[in-house]
């Protein structure tokens, strides 16, 4: 039996790369006045639901398929959040 | 020596890339759609600028897992030549055929321009009809064209004259000033160990016809076209 899982994966640029349009955003925020924002790093959000055998096969695909098209590892890092969809 | 020009649904620069190939060098040059996998009869292969599949997720990502650049990577990797310009040198970084990636400008700004730059090495079948160390000025027109990779890896690609292009000044300076988008060591353009796959964010194809304008790019084709001729003779 398949079961039915909502992937949140947030993909982040790796903290050596520079990230313009996040120091440009931050200058944004400065000139609102909001002085205390330290760093703004932007980064991507993508939905993936998937029907896997159990939980463990669906987090072992979700890792093949950030490293392999969803996430570029040179200069970006990935992570996600799996949860089970209820079928209504 | 026959072309193959890749077609990728938002390829822009294709047909401006077989304009040098087919009319100006006079050379057999058929564009193949990137659902197309024989690649067998072409000697260079040549991924253009544009906009592959929208440059949807990331620049060139999506490109990479095409029919057509499947059989690319066959083809550097059976020592064919490869050429891939602007968008091209994203798929080809995206693909691992070139290491490293290319990311947001550094200004933010898209930038299209004429930019100096100097060709580091001269005895590439790319750019055996330039001088080592020579400058020259090519077009870009890029918004991701910050050329980035770790430490180890720019170390490694410099140990080993990977470096083909640099951005510079107009005496062949490699200064801040001269570069457009933050690339780390001004680098503009890279091959692979063999020398066999070369990615560049300047577009030579539109330096390549004095109609137009400049030629500086032009000698990249005709080093290809000398080298071709070499290997055959």
């Amino acid at each position: 039996m398949a079961y039915h899982y909502q992937a949140k994966i947030y993909v982040t640029l790796r903290p050596s790369v520079l990230d313009p349009a996040g120091v440009a955003v931050q200058s944004g925020l400065k000139h609102m006045g909001y002085d205390n924002v330290e760093q703004v790093r932007i980064g991507k959000y993508v939905e993936v639901t998937l029907s896997a055998e159990n939980e463990a096969a669906a987090k072992e695909q979700l890792d093949r398929m950030c490293d392999q098209l969803l996430a570029n590892p040179v200069i970006e890092n990935y992570r996600f959040e799996l949860t089970e969809q209820i079928a209504v | 020596m026959k072309v193959g020009v890749l077609v990728f649904p938002g390829s822009n620069c294709d047909r401006d890339i077989a304009m040098v190939t087919r009319d100006v060098l006079g050379q057999p040059t058929r564009m193949v759609w990137h659902e197309d996998r024989d690649l067998g009869d072409l000697d260079l292969v040549i991924v253009p600028g544009g906009f592959s599949y929208g440059d949807y997720l990331r620049c060139g990502a999506i490109a990479r897992f095409s029919p057509a650049m499947q059989a690319t990577i066959a083809h550097a990797d059976r020592g064919g030549l490869v050429l891939g310009v602007c968008n091209g040198f994203q798929v080809l970084t995206e693909a691992g055929l070139l290491p490293g990636a290319l990311v947001r400008n550094q200004g933010l700004h898209f930038v299209c321009d004429r930019v100096g730059l100097k060709v580091e090495r001269a005895n590439l079948p790319w750019t055996n009809q330039y001088q080592a160390q020579q400058v020259i000025t090519l077009p870009i027109a890029h918004g991701e064209g910050c050329y980035y990779a770790d430490t180890a890896i720019l170390d490694e690609l410099e140990q080993h004259q990977q470096v083909v292009f640099r951005y510079c000044d107009a005496k062949g300076a490699t200064t801040l000033e001269s570069n457009p988008n933050g690339s780390l060591n001004n680098i503009a353009g890279i091959c692979n160990r063999n020398g066999n796959v070369l990615g560049m964010m300047p577009h030579p194809e539109r330096a390549a016809d004095a109609f137009i304008g400049d030629t500086d790019g032009l000698a990249l084709f005709q080093s290809v076209l000398t080298s071709a001729v070499g290997a055959i003779a």
